[in-house]
């Protein structure tokens, strides 16, 4: 039995997953997420955080309402039927349709003629609308994936490690980039990373998973506003976090 | 060495490209025309039969058909029926195609129907429709649609398992309405399947509709060639199957060509 409840209006996120398995090819059950709960405020910033293959991208997924067979249930925020912005690790851009039309086609209807100027001048992206996906790098792609999410004005912000396979520099442009779109209009948002210094460096409360199946190790919350997290801020919050889940597999 | 041969192999190439692309222009394509046709007089200036006319006098009929309207009139008879059955077997074709492609178990179920249909002579399938329902327009049509549609539903299905989950998921999250999935999504994903079964379609079915007016309509090209066959006007014969090849040429340059290049402009330009 799952659900994803849609009743009245909600403004947190709530996740309540007992259990998740898929079938292997041998017939073989394999369990990917277990008595796995967590929750993420209103406009809160959250990362989760946990070994390769625990089943992070699962739990985004079903998150996404692709995934159906899993006992649980999840309560989005925002009305019956709450929009999702959705930055998955691939920039999955429709390469047919121009950078312009790619983020146009997911707008809802009753945004389908907002003014997108501001959001594509902030990300850079002014001067490559007529672009295709197949001209942009993956830096820019990944912008346009951005864009997208943020376009639709979300109720929720699901991000799929969205700066995997970039060089460092691109990637911490890109985090900024993400600062200062998701500041303009904060909404709830969840991020799955590999990276604890991104998660340091983005979130209000960072999710720690635990090896497969994975269910919440903890939470680490940080207090601090992001423009106080200078080198030796983010140092301080590093090591309270190491101290905190030391020898507990992360 | 490596880059002396990489060099080298850059340098073969720039040459080749601009006589590769000299080789498609459209005046080496009417020179190379131009000696078919003077090969086709010569031949029948050596050999003079009656079975092997020369162009010229070809072309007098062509000309001499065009003048009194029988050609043209045969001609546009034709084209309808090919552009009716192409439509036809394209958007049945296609349909089963994709529904085969993304439920497996149908497509296990049906793949034998298939098989068969794919091996039945485009020759049964005529005479059987004739006879279930009658020498009629809609029998010609509907026998010419039916045996393209398995080539049709076998490329489409191929074309359906190709298709990338991705875009499918992306367009879930996002809310796409139904003619946004199919316009935007999953069309352009079909598109080389479907200008493929497309480009073989029209050739395929030009030459059926051919046999369906010969055995059984009463005008159109395929009815013609069988009346000049009769009369032994071989003249005649190929008058017709020229103009019906010219106008088939001009649709594939002036039609499919274009629209080919406009779906795939997103493809050119590489990042």
């Amino acid at each position: 039995m799952n659900t994803h409840q849609r009743v009245g209006v909600v403004d947190r996120l709530e996740v309540d997953i007992q259990e998740k398995s898929f079938r292997s090819s041998n017939g073989e059950a394999i369990d990917v997420l277990c008595d796995l709960h967590f929750d993420v405020e209103q406009n809160q910033f959250a990362c989760i955080l946990g070994p390769s293959g625990c089943g992070k991208t699962t739990t985004l997924r079903i998150l996404l309402g692709l995934e159906s067979n899993y006992r649980g249930t999840v309560q989005l925020p925002g009305s019956v039927e709450p929009r999702i912005g959705a930055v998955f690790q691939e920039p999955t851009l429709l390469p047919w349709r121009s950078v312009e039309q790619n983020v146009r086609l997911a707008l809802p209807k009753h945004l389908k003629n907002t003014n997108l100027d501001g959001l594509f001048s902030i990300l850079g992206l002014a001067r490559m609308r007529a672009f295709y996906p197949g001209e942009l790098s993956l830096g820019l792609a990944r912008r346009v994936a951005i864009a997208r999410a943020l376009a639709i004005e979300p109720d929720i912000l699901l991000l799929d490690e969205p700066f995997v396979s970039l060089d460092e520099a691109t990637a911490q442009q890109l985090r900024h980039l993400l600062m200062s779109v998701w500041s303009e209009h904060p909404t709830t948002a969840l991020m799955v990373t590999h990276n604890l210094q991104e998660a340091i460096m983005l979130s209000d409360r960072i999710i720690v998973f635990s090896d497969r199946p994975a269910r919440v190790i903890g939470t680490f919350d940080i207090r601090v506003p992001r423009q106080s997290r200078n080198a030796q801020v983010k140092a301080d919050l590093l090591r309270s976090f190491n101290a905190k889940f030391a020898g507990r597999g992360i | 060495m490596a880059a002396v041969s990489t060099e080298q192999q850059g340098t073969v190439k720039t040459m080749l490209l601009p006589q590769s692309r000299r080789w498609t222009s459209p005046i080496v394509v009417l020179l190379s025309f131009a000696a078919l046709i003077f090969v086709w007089h010569i031949g029948a200036a050596i050999w003079p039969s009656r079975s092997f006319p020369a162009p010229l006098l070809v072309l007098q009929k062509f000309v001499s058909e065009t003048a009194n309207g029988d050609l043209p009139y045969h001609l546009a008879i034709t084209l309808c029926r090919v552009v009716a059955s192409f439509f036809l077997a394209m958007v049945i074709g296609s349909v089963i195609g994709v529904f085969l492609g993304s439920h497996r178990r149908a497509d296990q179920f049906f793949n034998p129907w298939l098989i068969l249909f794919l091996n039945v002579p485009a020759l049964v399938i005529i005479v059987l429709a004739y006879i279930w329902f009658g020498l009629n327009e809609a029998a010609a049509i509907g026998a010419v649609a039916l045996n393209k549609i398995p080539n049709v539903v076998v490329t489409m299905r191929e074309g359906t398992r190709a298709l990338d989950p991705r875009y499918a998921e992306m367009a879930h999250v996002y809310r796409f309405s139904a003619l946004h999935r199919l316009r935007h999504v999953l069309l352009p994903q079909l598109q080389p399947y479907i200008a493929a079964t497309a480009r073989s379609g029209i050739s395929l079915i030009w030459k059926i509709v051919l046999v369906v007016e010969l055995m059984g309509r009463s005008n159109g090209i395929g009815f013609q060639i069988n009346l000049f066959f009769q009369l032994f006007d071989v003249a005649a014969i190929l008058a017709y199957t020229l103009a019906f090849v010219a106008v088939m040429l001009f649709i594939e340059l002036v039609v499919v060509q274009p629209l080919e290049h406009t779906s795939t402009r997103w493809r050119r330009r590489p990042a």
